[in-house]
């Protein structure tokens, strides 16, 4: 299963999100199927992208937030999950793509390569629903279902190592920053 | 415990004043009144973290949603949030609202604060963060209300170091 496909089987859903991905291929995968100013990439502070959406979850009850995480990002803050599990948004999808490796910095394998399992560590932790799926469909169908429940859900999809040539986009970080909050405030004036 | 409840409750009627409505914490010793304050208070969003860190990404994430927040932490916990500053609030010119407790500087008594006391304000001033003493309580108010003015318009964090003088009576 490639990350792009997950992504291009559930864009036309992320529509009435506010979307906030992690650095590197995730963000420029996600930037390549269309940019929208309802998603945010957090290019670095790798590990803040999970709280990123915990605090705009908590702030926007009547919004849903999706996250798009990754393995090494999230073993950086695994912290983030207990938080998460504490508070349990059920306006947040927090999905964590699971490549087994730091793909953008180079490719080195993370400990989910040698048996770390973040659906576990997710459930252990007290996410209320954590599922890992291997193949697109299963992916659209649970991204589907997180998006139409109540509950937290920590959705691990697990992905080949595979990303774009490059990351960086013609989004420039406070350029994408601005356009987001812009965004978001323009709909609680509806 | 002799941590200060009148200046804690300055210091909560001053963030109160300027509209916070999220606060992030990690417990410490001297912010233990100012975080039962804010879970007391039903207006006020608590998030109590795993590490100090995730408060970058709380308040970041606060601020897209149009909500004025806070952190409150030890000066420990600040030095285990600067890459999240740097890499996170810097570079994306997001106004963070920084109430650090002071530990380690004169009079104290626990050791193990004392190697953080040293580096606290010399970081500060390194990675360019304006920021004040708190240690009057007649000047909480008029202080946590330019600070917090000071990082919205700015869009950078800011930092209230809360001292003994305020926070400790002995």
């Amino acid at each position: 299963m490639l990350r792009l496909d997950c992504l291009r089987a559930i864009y036309p859903q992320l529509e009435n999100c506010l979307v906030v991905t992690i650095m590197g291929a995730t963000a420029a995968e996600l930037h390549s199927l269309g940019h929208r100013p309802n998603f945010f990439y957090l290019q670095h502070a790798m590990g803040l992208a999970s709280s990123t959406g915990l605090g705009l979850a908590l702030s926007l009850p009547d919004q849903k937030i999706v996250v798009f995480d990754g393995d090494g990002s999230l073993l950086m803050n695994l912290g983030s999950l207990s938080t998460m599990a504490r508070y349990r948004p059920g306006n947040l999808v927090h999905v964590v793509f699971d490549n087994e490796s730091l793909l953008s910095v180079g490719g080195f394998p993370t400990a989910t390569s040698t048996g770390t399992d973040l659906e576990g560590i997710a459930r252990a932790a007290g996410i209320p629903r954590a599922l890992t799926v291997r193949a697109v469909e299963d992916f659209r169908t649970a991204v589907k279902d997180a998006l139409n429940g109540t509950q937290l859900t920590s959705l691990i999809a697990k992905v080949e190592p595979r990303g774009p040539s490059g990351y960086v986009t013609d989004l420039s970080l406070v350029e994408n920053r601005f356009q987001f909050r812009r965004y978001i405030q323009s709909l609680k004036r509806q | 415990m002799p941590v200060s409840l009148a200046s804690s409750k300055a210091i909560f009627d001053a963030l109160k004043k300027c509209d916070i409505g999220v606060v992030s914490a990690l417990p410490e010793t001297w912010l233990v009144h100012l975080i039962r304050m804010a879970d007391d208070d039903p207006e006020m969003i608590l998030v109590r973290l795993a590490k100090e860190e995730e408060g970058v990404g709380i308040s970041a994430g606060a601020h897209f949603a149009g909500v004025k927040s806070a952190m409150l932490m030890q000066n420990h916990g600040f030095l285990a949030s600067i890459n999240g500053i740097v890499s996170f609030a810097h570079l994306y010119k997001i106004p963070l609202l920084m109430l650090i407790s002071y530990r380690g500087s004169f009079g104290e008594r626990d050791p193990w604060q004392t190697q953080g006391g040293n580096v606290t304000e010399a970081l500060l001033r390194a990675m360019g963060i304006p920021y004040s003493l708190l240690d009057t309580i007649e000047s909480v108010e008029k202080r946590i209300r330019q600070a917090q003015t000071l990082a919205e318009s700015s869009l950078q964090p800011v930092a209230l170091l809360l001292t003994r003088d305020m926070m400790w009576e002995e």
